[in-house]
């Protein structure tokens, strides 16, 4: 009779346990908005995530204010693009999170530009003389789609880790990402198509993926160099050069000032076109897929109209 | 005509066939591409699991079949930026900060000189083991080498708890814990001059414990507890063993909105006195608030700040000339308790306004009683303009009037370039 009870009790509570444990979301949080928005097309209902940067904030520089803490503080794991995109802010908040499961040494944390394909890896000697250089290569990776789908099956492969219960559930959920996400980029690649090696000017290096994949040509920067604000005889060598070489776009970034993009457009008859670098820099861009959306279309636009 | 037929159809078969070659070129170029992926994240990890440096690896690019024309020569794909740090993974993080000063004008007892390189300030983080981290910042001053902070960061705590252990700036205020390079101002504050031990401040070797307390959503408590030796030059000064000094410390953080936030502060230290034979017992209230609008958050910002302070000591003895004394020397037990007790005050209010990008305006009221003498109060007032030529290098203006309480007006400006090199450090919240 002790002994069925017990064992009745050790039943329940077993089954407790493991429901509980299978019930459980993963807590995720990422630096940013693309790597949320992925994270949640891959975990579904399984994984609650949610980033730290908005996405029409200048993801190198955000504060590390304490109330990031608290969010940290419950993580399950911590999802950050790396190549020291966030080297300015993220470390003083891991190391005070108070949680042992997201510190770079542990599993849950994890820096997606491991999986994905990176442009502009300087070679050679690295120096400040060059401006805000990133030294492991371009951080701006999650523009090009096909490095999107790579960051989803990296995650998926990390979700199924932690939590094996659902790595059927994971493995699904990317499948049908990668489809949707394939089908999209036939979509995009058709609308840029009639495009393809136009030239272009960017503000800030943003975009070297984004234009790489789209077979668009970045001849050159607003700034003079990363992280230096535009110069007036850079400004004039910019407008001597669109003039040159009949450029007309000047895709800016929603957190710069446009004041020199546009005196500069005027100068040489072009355009400033504010791309989103992230999902959420504008309302409607919800999702990964809506960011590039929302981008072709208003590049093609541009292009269409500028001939 | 038949020639002209003839051609037109190789032509056309030529091309058509070329067109299939190319897609399945381009397919065969995907899924290698892929391949290669897969080849050098697995490379990425094997070279990470053991450590030692590997060589560069080349991966070899898989043959096509032998009936496939050869592919067109392509940029080898990188995979998670570049290896060649990996030598050199193990060391730490080193930066390097100088701060050069220079002062004109008719300067206070403790002005600076004219010119001079007031700091060097040399700094090694590194992740020290699973467990921890530490920090090193070892400063290069205009008289010797000081260990500025020393200590390691226990990260994987259970209940929540940082600890930490080492020499430290104290958790007293919000001054105390800052490094002169990211103070928005040449100076410090007169009240930590006069009642904080100044530049150094409560800096010593000890331990500190600290844990976010539970509290309602949206609100971040933290409470910090430390213990230190007891010895601050100009606060406190230790005896014996016993004179170990406190330093408690509440935190309360609150986004107010997406752009805005307050954070308030208590604090209490107490420890030995430095300059009579008792206690020294500070209490502050500090409050910052910061305002930075994400879209335009390279271009504005603005950030207020206040610290309120209290001391409650004893007077220093009075010597043979009448003058107070900064002997720790016990005095005749007659004489213990017949020096007065002193409750000096000061506070100072700030403002930064970032006007753009690399520019930014602020200014400073000071206020704070005497230490040795809290009937002299000092009054100041400082301007201050500072420009960012890169994230890396800075150089200010300060225009600083001071009314010492014994009547002496000073009047200067101050110059301060301040340059970093090295690893990129973490921006100060």
């Amino acid at each position: 009779m002790q002994r069925s009870k017990l064992a009745v009790i050790g039943g329940l509570f077993a089954s407790l346990l493991t429901s509980q444990a299978f019930a459980a979301k993963l807590n995720v949080v990422t630096t940013t908005e693309d790597l949320a928005a992925i994270a949640r097309e891959i975990g579904g209902d399984k994984v609650d995530a949610d980033s730290i940067a908005k996405g029409y904030q200048d993801p190198h520089f955000v504060e590390p204010k304490p109330s990031f803490l608290l969010r940290l503080q419950k993580a399950n794991l911590l999802v950050a693009v790396g190549l020291q995109l966030e080297i300015g802010w993220l470390p003083p908040l891991v190391t005070q999170s108070r949680n042992p499961k997201i510190q770079p040494s542990a599993g849950g944390y994890l820096e997606v530009s491991g999986f994905c394909k990176i442009a502009e890896i300087p070679r050679g000697q690295v120096s400040r003389a060059d401006g805000d250089v990133h030294p492991m290569g371009n951080p701006h990776f999650w523009l090009d789609p096909e490095n999107g789908r790579r960051i989803g099956k990296g995650l998926a492969d990390k979700f199924s880790q932690m939590q094996p219960g659902d790595a059927a559930y994971f493995a699904q959920r990317y499948a049908e990402f990668d489809k949707k996400l394939t089908a999209a980029i036939k979509g995009w690649d058709a609308k840029m198509a009639p495009y393809k090696g136009r030239k272009v000017i960017t503000y800030h290096r943003s975009w070297p993926n984004f234009c790489e994949h789209f077979g668009i040509v970045v001849a050159e920067y607003v700034e003079p160099k990363p992280g230096i604000p535009p110069s007036p005889s850079h400004s004039l060598d910019l407008i001597n050069l669109m003039n040159r070489e009949n450029i007309k776009l000047i895709l800016v970034e929603p957190y710069f000032d446009l004041r020199t993009p546009n005196s500069i457009a005027q100068k040489t008859n072009g355009k400033v076109v504010q791309l989103m670098p992230s999902v959420g820099g504008v309302k409607e861009i919800k999702d990964y897929f809506q960011l590039f959306d929302y981008d072709i279309s208003r590049l093609a636009d541009a292009f269409a109209t500028m001939k | 005509m038949i020639v002209l037929k003839l051609l037109a159809i190789v032509f056309l078969t030529v091309v058509t066939a070329a067109a299939q070659d190319s897609a399945e070129i381009l397919k065969r170029m995907k899924a290698m591409e892929d391949r290669i992926i897969a080849l050098e994240t697995e490379l990425r990890t094997l070279k990470a699991e053991r450590a030692a440096p590997v060589a560069q690896a080349a991966v070899s690019t898989p043959q096509p079949p032998p009936e496939m024309p050869p592919p067109p020569p392509e940029p080898p794909v990188q995979l998670g930026g570049a290896g060649a740090a990996a030598a050199k993974a193990l060391n730490p993080d080193v930066a390097v900060i100088g701060d050069f000063l220079g002062a004109a004008g008719k300067g206070g007892p403790n002005g600076p000189p004219a010119l001079e390189m007031h700091e060097s300030e040399a700094a090694f983080q590194a992740i020290l083991d699973p467990y921890a981290r530490a920090d090193f910042f070892i400063s290069f001053g205009q008289h010797g080498v000081d260990l500025e902070e020393g200590f390691i960061t226990f990260t994987s705590l259970p209940w929540g708890l940082q600890l930490r252990a080492g020499k430290m700036r104290a958790a007293f205020g919000k001054v105390n814990s800052l490094h002169n390079h990211v103070l928005p101002w040449a100076d410090r504050p007169l009240v930590i001059q006069n009642l904080v031990g100044g530049e150094d401040g409560i800096n010593d070797a000890g331990f500190s414990l600290s844990r976010i307390l539970p509290s309602p959503k949206g609100l971040f408590l933290e409470g910090t507890a430390q213990i230190f030796k007891g010895d601050s030059e100009g606060v406190f000064s230790a005896r014996n063993r016993k004179d170990v000094s406190t330093v408690e410390h509440l935190r309360a953080f609150r986004d107010l909105s997406e752009s805005t936030n307050l954070d308030l502060g208590v604090s209490y230290a107490r420890g030995h006195s430095a300059i009579a034979d008792s206690s020294n017992q500070l209490y502050s209230i500090d409050a910052t608030l910061r305002w930075k609008p994400l879209r335009r958050a390279v271009y504005h910002s603005f950030i207020a700040r206040s610290e309120f302070i209290w001391d409650r000591s004893r007077q220093g003895q009075l010597d043979a000339s009448g003058l107070i004394a900064g002997s720790i020397a016990p005095p005749p037990p007659a004489l213990r308790f017949a020096t007065p007790i002193s409750r000096p005050f000061g506070y100072y209010a700030s403002a930064d306004y970032q006007i753009a990008q690399r520019w930014f305006l602020g200014g400073r009221f000071d206020r704070s009683d005497e230490l040795l003498n809290s009937a002299l109060r000092d009054t100041g007032g400082s301007a201050i303009l500072t420009f960012w030529p890169s994230e890396f290098s800075q150089i200010r203006t300060q225009f600083r009037r001071t009314r010492y309480g014994d009547k002496l007006t000073a009047n200067e400006l101050l110059f301060q370039l301040q340059f970093s090199i090295g690893a990129h450090g973490a921006h100060p919240f």
